[in-house]
């Protein structure tokens, strides 16, 4: 980094220093679950052939990505953010033409020398940008329902394109811009009525679908009779409670089962009701056809329990730096890129998983921080995305290693193995650190 | 605007540390309050390898080594790694077809997975071993792997030192806490059983981490928590392999069994039982086939007779019959009994005298007068002081008891027989009533009484001693010491009924110094050396059908100083003094001089070695056994011609110059009938000439 004084100036070291802290406990993460004994570690180290030392260019990647964009003036990002925007979208549909099958999803645009971009882990910065643009325009009145609804879409268009090219995972991160949207105004009621909606589809798995009903049906009755003094006065009340009642009771019989026989993947279904401790019976699904009938010799939790054996064998204090006879054994898949959370886990125990998380709890709330000090709304959207983006790919990564969340591919911010989400990541922050500098300028 | 939703910054950041929290929350159930996952972690990547310790070594009495360990080689596969092997070439070498290949591949696969390494081909012989072991680049997948296996340098005392054997599922629920596992070895007879727990030694425990594909990643903790396996402890015993190797020579196409003890300890110093075998044939990968023939043999060779069997001990039984009399004072040494060819005791003229003459108890153990022992007994049974019959026979029994008759000795091997003291009880179920006559053939050891060999010998041991004896044991010392006590019952001195007076001793000794100097044991004269013998000759009965006699033979030597007791028994040899007792003569020689001195005698030795005794009954059972084998064998080859003649025709149809071959290959069939016909014809002959 350029030690320029005009560069440098207004530049919050203690995100780059988080970043860099992060950044370390990742490769040292990754090394962890690719070490081996008896391999001349440092050796293969400098050959670059191992996920670690690969890890390591990316970061020198990354350095220079950052780099560039500290020099980069801030206008630039206000200027050309709807432009990005568009043109992400653009590489997401050329996806549907152009696109690599790599894992199941079509959502990879090949580059050449083995590079592949996933044009949805770029959309999300632009995604970012674009709605911080929006928000921020003069003539954007947030309280009203309108702008609630273009907002939603600029944050929603990329998840759209998303679930077409089957990255669910990825789909569900544009969720997170409704954190961003409801600091700038948008109704807490939608807030409680998202969550209502969310214990009603848990609800739906884990309880036998009739008693359900009968359970809806008991509340709306108990709700009519003891708001029967307001329904007299006012019968417009009943009606909302009988629609909700119907909503509620349509979605539970008819919404959620479409949703998992029709939408999701089959091997989607099976994890959401693993994650309950169900069963889900593949012969329901629309895309049963689609995956070859090999017969099914662990069952789909194989994954959540070997991560949760191997964090929680961790213990208190853990096996210690390179013991985890998990990692080591290579029992949990996909160890290095979404499970490398259970590397930590095994080596550093209970305290070292609180120590790393208060890391990126202090990192949440400095951003945050950082977020009510602009001076402009595009900014302070900006910085919220940044947050919310990381804060959610943190907790559904996380809360799946432990299995409080079913398994979706996304990784953990900074410390996955992966090239396009590292740098995906660098940028966001480098790019809230480039606007933070220059929060003295009012951009719009 | 921003101002406006100021407060939603909070809400924000109770949200996520909310979140955070609820994270924090499962990480302290997982992590704090769930020790199952760190058992399951545990069972999913040590692997605990168990480390085999050398079992200890069997020693003779001077210090040669009865049996010894070797390394035997198995070959073992990881058939997922097996890809790539050149199998037509292994299964050449191994001598199987591809067929065979494919199903033990099958198996193993079945059994235990594909990527864990199993038994392919067990117990190498050293020429195959050689061979693949110059060829194991070619079978990517296989290694060849150790096993200590026992050899037999000596091939002898097979049913004395026992075989060990792969344990099955019934031995590892009766040795729960023992630790034994699937596919240990553990002594299944002989001493290798009696002695395992010294003999096994300590295993040891390597813990290994290993992957998510069993594969071994290296050591867990660096051995912190390995235990080192300890060798078995040797055993010093007190056979003499010299002695052991001439009794089985003497007792080669013979049926029976010798025993000898050291009287002055206790020690076996050989325990032959005939017919035996190889214990080598019981190693090697042949393991299964020889076992398999042994048990079906009709002459029950995997039987120790020494222990195993119980027999009527015939005349031998006099002299404790003599002791007995002397003891209670029914007869002194100068009563007299003449036999004018019966017992006349009880009216029906049984049992018979061979030598018609007067006898007294010198001269009546001599010449093994049965009218005299039927006297005596009769006088013991019907003592007025006793009261009945029942405890008359009680008291004898007393004295029987204390030569260790009618229950187990305890000899250090095991599936030992008790042998039988006819009790009161007994007598008073089979008869109801029973008086002397009714039991009158216990006095010649006939009857109900029934003795093993090592009883037998050991009755000699406590005659020798004049009235004590020590267990009979082959194990002298265990190396390291006695860890679990097992020889502390050999030395205890046990001792016959106090009221036995050397005097009494003096008088049977006199008797059975006669046998071998003038009486039925006469021929088997140790030259120059004193030997106090009995003979014995046992009638017996096979399906109610009367059977050749037993020949039994007792002796100690020398009479001073004993150091040998024996007894010999030959099953179905006829009379005692014919078979028995020159093998017991030559072994005491032997034991006595460590040689045998005399061409006569050494041809002797060689002229018993070679008679045949096997008795009639097992010997036909043999032949019917052999006869049925080989008429399967020649069906066998049959179809094998028959089989390959039809291949040929069908490969090669239309070659014309085939026939040929087809007719020579039928002729070795032609060629066996016109052989038998020869025989035939020059039986024939023989019986014209």
């Amino acid at each position: 980094m350029s030690r320029n004084n005009n560069v440098s100036q207004g530049i919050d070291w203690l995100v780059v220093w988080l970043y860099a802290l992060l950044l370390a406990i990742g490769v040292l993460c990754i090394f962890m679950a690719e070490y081996k004994t008896g391999i001349d570690w440092l050796g293969s180290f400098l050959s670059g052939k191992t996920s670690y030392s690969k890890q390591v260019i990316f970061a020198g990647v990354c350095f220079i990505a950052a780099s560039f964009i500290l020099l980069a003036d801030s206008k630039l990002f206000t200027a050309f953010a709807n432009l990005l925007y568009a043109f992400g979208i653009v590489l997401m549909l050329a996806t549907f033409v152009i696109g690599k099958n790599i894992n199941g999803s079509k959502s990879w645009i090949p580059l050449g020398g083995g590079f592949n971009l996933q044009p949805a882990e770029l959309c999300k910065i632009f995604t970012a940008l674009a709605l911080a643009k929006y928000l921020s325009r003069q003539e954007t009145d947030f309280s009203k329902v309108k702008s609630q609804v273009i907002g939603g879409i600029i944050a929603l268009a990329p998840a759209a394109l998303s679930i077409l090219q089957n990255e669910t995972g990825l789909a569900l991160v544009y969720f997170s811009f409704f954190i961003v949207m409801y600091r700038e105004g948008l109704p807490p009621g939608l807030l409680i009525v998202g969550i209502s909606f969310g214990v009603l589809v848990v609800a739906t798995l884990v309880v036998e679908p009739n008693v359900l009903a009968i359970i809806l049906t008991v509340i709306a009755v108990l709700t009519i009779y003891f708001l029967r003094k307001q329904i007299k006065k006012q019968k417009s009340i009943l009606t909302i409670i009988v629609a909700v009642w119907f909503v509620c009771v349509g979605v539970q019989r008819f919404a959620v089962p479409y949703i998992f026989n029709n939408v999701f993947q089959c091997y989607q279904s099976t994890r959401i009701y693993s994650m309950v401790g169900k069963d889900y019976d593949c012969e329901l699904n629309r895309h049963k056809g689609k995956r070859p009938d090999k017969p099914v010799k662990k069952p789909d939790d194989y994954n959540v329990r070997q991560s949760k054996i191997a964090i929680g064998s961790g213990g208190l204090l853990g096996k210690g730096f390179l013991k985890g006879t998990q990692t080591r054994g290579k029992y949990v898949p996909a160890q290095p890129t979404d499970f490398i959370f259970t590397s930590w886990g095994e080596a550093f125990g209970f305290i070292g998983c609180v120590s790393f998380l208060a890391v990126y709890l202090f990192l949440l709330f400095r951003i945050v921080k950082i977020a009510e000090r602009q001076r402009s709304t595009f900014s302070r959207v900006y910085a919220y995305s940044v947050a919310s983006i990381l804060f959610f790919h943190i907790t559904v990564n996380v809360c799946m290693t432990i299995g409080l969340f079913p398994i979706i591919g996304i990784p953990l911010p900074l410390i996955s193995y992966g090239g396009s989400s590292l740098l995906t990541f660098t940028v966001l922050i480098f790019i809230l650190i480039r606007l933070d500098a220059d929060r003295q300028m009012v951009l719009r | 605007m921003s101002v406006f939703n100021q407060s939603r910054s909070r809400v924000i950041q109770i949200i996520f540390a909310a979140v955070f929290v609820v994270i924090t929350a499962q990480l302290v159930h997982l992590q704090l309050f769930s020790p199952k996952y760190k058992m399951a972690a545990e069972s999913n990547a040590i692997f605990r390898k168990v480390v085999y310790p050398d079992r200890g070594i069997i020693f003779d009495k001077k210090g040669k080594a009865l049996l010894q360990n070797t390394i035997s080689f198995d070959l073992v596969v990881t058939p997922i790694e097996s890809k790539g092997t050149d199998t037509l070439a292994l299964c050449n070498l191994l001598g199987i077809d591809t067929a065979e290949y494919r199903k033990r591949m099958r198996d193993i696969v079945f059994k235990n997975t594909a990527v864990r390494p199993s038994v392919f081909e067990p117990l190498l012989t050293p020429e195959l071993y050689a061979k693949l072991y110059e060829n194991m680049y070619k079978f990517p997948g296989f290694v060849l792997s150790e096993r200590k296996a026992r050899t037999y340098p000596y091939s002898i005392a097979a049913n004395l030192l026992g075989y060990i054997a792969e344990v099955d599922t019934g031995f590892l629920r009766k040795h729960r806490e023992e630790g034994y596992e699937m596919g240990d070895y553990a002594g299944m007879t002989g001493l290798e059983r009696s002695y395992e727990k010294v003999l096994m030694g300590q295993r040891g425990v390597q813990r290994f981490i290993k992957d998510n594909r069993s594969r071994i990643q290296g050591a867990y903790e660096n051995g912190m928590y390995d235990t080192a396996a300890i060798a078995g402890k040797n055993l010093y015993t007190s056979v003499d392999v010299e002695l052991q190797q001439l009794g089985e020579k003497l007792m080669q196409n013979k049926v029976g069994s010798i025993v000898a003890i050291d009287p002055k300890t206790g020690g076996i110093l050989c325990m032959v039982s005939a017919p035996t075998y190889d214990p080598n044939y019981l190693t090697g990968n042949q393991r299964r086939k020889h076992f398999a023939e042994l048990l079906v043999d009709p002459r029950t060779p995997l039987n120790n007779r020494g222990l195993g069997t119980y027999y009527s001990p015939g005349s031998t039984f006099k002299t404790v019959v003599g002791i007995v009399g002397l003891t209670e004072g029914v007869i002194t040494t100068h009563t007299s009994v003449s036999c004018a060819g019966f017992f006349p005791g009880c009216g029906n003229g049984k049992p018979k005298c061979l030598d018609k003459g007067t006898f007294t108890l010198r001269t009546a153990i001599a010449h093994s007068d049965n009218t005299y022992f039927a006297t005596v007994y009769k006088r013991i049974l019907d003592q007025n002081r006793y009261g009945t019959a029942d405890s008359a026979l009680r008291i004898f029994n007393k004295y029987a008891y204390s030569f260790g008759l009618g229950d187990r000795l305890g000899v250090d091997l095991p599936s030992e027989k008790k042998g039988n003291i006819p009790t009161s009880q007994f007598y008073q179920k089979r008869y109801g009533k029973f008086n002397s006559c009714t039991i009158i053939s216990n006095a010649i050891g006939q009857g109900e009484v029934n003795t093993t060999l090592v009883q037998l010998a050991n009755v000699m041991a406590t005659i020798a001693n004049k009235g004590w004896y020590y267990t009979p044991h082959l194990v002298d010392s265990i190396e390291g010491g006695d860890e679990y006590e097992l020889l502390e019952q050999y030395k205890v001195k046990h001792h016959a009924l106090e009221t036995i007076s050397d005097s009494v001793y003096e008088a049977v000794h006199d008797g059975m110094q006669g046998v071998m100097e003038f009486g039925t044991g006469a021929a088997a004269q140790v030259p120059g050396i004193v030997v106090c013998g009995k003979t014995g000759t046992v009638e017996n009965y096979s399906h109610g059908i009367k059977q050749k006699d037993h020949a039994f033979f007792g002796a100690f030597a020398p009479r001073n100083n004993p150091r040998i007791a024996i007894a010999v028994m030959c099953e179905n040899a006829g009379f005692g003094a014919q078979s028995a007792a020159p093998i017991a003569s030559l072994m005491i020689e032997k034991y006595l001089r460590d040689s045998i001195a005399g061409d006569e005698r050494k041809k002797k030795a060689e002229e018993i070695s070679k008679t045949n005794l096997i008795p009639a009954q097992m010997k036909a059972e043999m032949a019917r056994r052999d006869s049925l084998k080989q008429v399967k064998e020649m069906q066998q080859i049959q179809k094998k011609i028959e089989d390959n003649s039809e291949l040929n025709n069908d490969e090669e149809p239309e070659q014309e110059p085939r026939p040929l071959k087809d007719s020579t290959k039928k002729k070795p069939v032609a060629h066996v009938a016109v052989l038998i016909n020869d025989d035939k014809k020059r039986k024939t002959r023989h019986n014209i000439l």
